[in-house]
């Protein structure tokens, strides 16, 4: 029982360390500056976070462009393997899922980025940010897909054979449709991972502060800001820093409620 | 015509994520092997990483992962054994732990790294140490730990736990004579599983663990770990590239046995326990 409520004590304890640095910016700063301040300039007492924020949701908007499709693609294809086979398919999808974080941001960096290149330069870029993000995150959208397109009953699928469906049809009309709260359970997982990774876009976006004109582009995002001033960062900066910490855990718990409706709502 | 079309964006897009994998998997395997040697492995690095090799580096990690683990253990297992033994007795306070651990894997891993240097480094006073970094990870593995453990326990049958009572056990004992061995190979599984996270978190451990590349004295010393190394070579050491991919496959491969080793271990430990 003691033991347990660590879990309970941890979440508090995080909750009460984020928010206090943040609130003693708002105090300090005030959190008005966040959005009027002309340019994020810490050292000279300039915090406004848009353009980062920006740089997230971009990011993340366009992982989750190439990620969708793909995870829902290779989630159809997963339909197409039987007993061992699809156990194999799943295990390389836990595979890449599970490679380190770091590892796929060091490919990112020495693959992705100079093919960017060779479009337009500088290379490290919202785009090449967003086809490595998509790499973290489609295998969460394919598992989860294909778990709820085999929790389609069985009766339903030999219903659509019965009356001559063809087997793209059984799976586009029937299985898909079935599982739409499965794929936006896994989608809604994506995002929340997209929008806490930090090692891919801190190794392959660029951290340029800016709202970008292109998608070739650099930006910064909340997370890779944390990763880069943290070191450095005193007083007003460092619980500047801890309110953009903030912004990032409202974010991610908004998204872990939804999922949990959604989830429970499957069951 | 609309089916074929729709057969190969199918068959091509569905088969890209398994053609990626093997693309990173060989890029990153044929630019590190030549750089592996036994001198790699056994030297400490020298000239911000370009020369000398990576073993301090491997023992950090190896420590900071190995506390986490045993303290994750420990209340992984007695959360999770409260969580499945004991939700009909104390119906609303599991549920709150249910919630903050689904809030708790839910938190970027960033922002871990955020707390753990506001609480552990400075609160503590743990200072940039292998501790905090444990301690940091521990924090980050047990929502998934617990997750996998409570399962494997409520996959046990009822019948276990009456014949147990019905033998005059007290409730302890059945929970850990009967229950515990019976999930054993679940609990294990899911210890592997948390601790190759653990292994290859990088960003909560920039501010906790810290960069320091020296071999490690005591838990209280700052310890460079494997994936801040691949980091920092890739970004901040020009001409590191080389390395870091090197050190890319060292922490492949040590992910890659971790698996291995415990999976059959755990097999071996459940035969012996049903016999």
């Amino acid at each position: 029982m003691v033991i347990s409520l660590t879990a309970i004590a941890v979440v508090a304890l995080i909750y009460v360390f984020i928010f206090s640095e943040a609130l003693s910016f708002g105090s300090n700063v005030g959190f008005l500056h966040l959005v009027t301040d002309e340019s994020w300039n810490p050292t000279n007492g300039k915090y406004n976070i848009i353009p980062i924020v920006v740089g997230t949701l971009l990011t993340t908007t366009l992982a989750m462009f190439i990620a969708g499709p793909v995870g829902l693609a290779s989630a159809i294809l997963g339909l197409e393997f039987r007993t061992y086979r699809r156990a194999i398919y799943r295990r390389c999808l836990e595979v890449l899922g599970g490679i380190p974080s770091v590892v796929i941001g060091l490919w990112g960096l020495t693959t992705i980025v100079p093919l960017v290149l060779k479009i337009r330069a500088p290379g490290a870029s919202l785009l090449a940010g967003g086809i490595v993000l998509s790499l973290m995150v489609i295998p969460t959208i394919a598992l989860v897909s294909l778990s709820s397109f085999e929790s389609v009953p069985e009766i339903d699928i030999k219903t659509g054979h019965a009356l001559g469906f063809s087997r793209w049809s059984v799976v586009w009309r029937i299985i898909v449709p079935q599982s739409r709260k499965g794929i936006a359970t896994g989608i809604i997982l994506g995002i929340g991972r997209a929008i806490g990774e930090t090692m891919v876009v801190l190794m392959v976006c660029g951290n340029v502060i800016q709202v970008p004109g292109t998608i070739f582009d650099p930006v910064r995002t909340l997370t890779a800001n944390i990763a880069l001033e943290m070191a450095y960062a005193l007083d007003d900066h460092r619980s500047a820093l801890f309110a953009t910490a903030a912004v990032l855990l409202i974010f991610v718990t908004i998204f872990v409620i939804i999922s949990d409706r959604f989830s429970s709502e499957i069951q | 015509m609309k089916v074929l079309l729709s057969k190969i964006a199918v068959l091509g897009l569905g088969g890209l994520p398994i053609l990626v994998l093997a693309w990173i998997l060989i890029d990153i395997s044929y630019s590190g092997l030549s750089e592996i040697s036994w001198s790699f492995l056994t030297e400490v690095p020298t000239n911000a990483g370009r020369s000398g090799g990576i073993s301090s580096v491997i023992v950090s990690t190896l420590w900071v992962v190995s506390i986490a683990t045993m303290i994750s253990t420990f209340i992984g297992l007695a959360t999770a054994i409260i969580l499945s033994e004991l939700s009909a007795k104390w119906e609303k306070f599991c549920l709150i732990v249910r919630w903050s651990l689904d809030i708790l894997a839910g938190v970027p891993s960033i922002v871990f790294g955020l707390f753990g240097n506001a609480f552990f480094s400075q609160v503590c006073g743990f200072g940039f140490s292998i501790l905090s970094g444990a301690l940091t990870l521990t924090v980050m593995m047990l929502p998934f730990f617990i997750r996998v453990a409570e399962e494997g326990l409520r996959q046990v049958p009822n019948v276990y736990r009456k014949t147990g009572y019905a033998l005059g056990m007290r409730p302890l004992s059945v929970t850990f004579k009967i229950v515990v061995p019976q999930a054993s190979k679940a609990i294990v599984i899911g210890l592997v599983l948390s601790l190759a996270r653990a292994m290859s978190e990088t960003a909560a451990l920039l501010f906790t663990s810290g960069y320091v590349e020296r071999w490690p004295e005591s838990v209280f010393d700052s310890g460079r770990v494997l994936s801040i190394h691949i980091y920092d070579l890739a970004m901040n050491v020009p001409g590191g590239i080389e390395r870091a991919n090197a050190s890319a496959l060292v922490l492949i491969g040590l992910l890659i046995a971790i698996n291995l080793i415990i999976y059959s271990i755990a097999d071996f430990w459940q035969r012996k326990r049903v016999v």
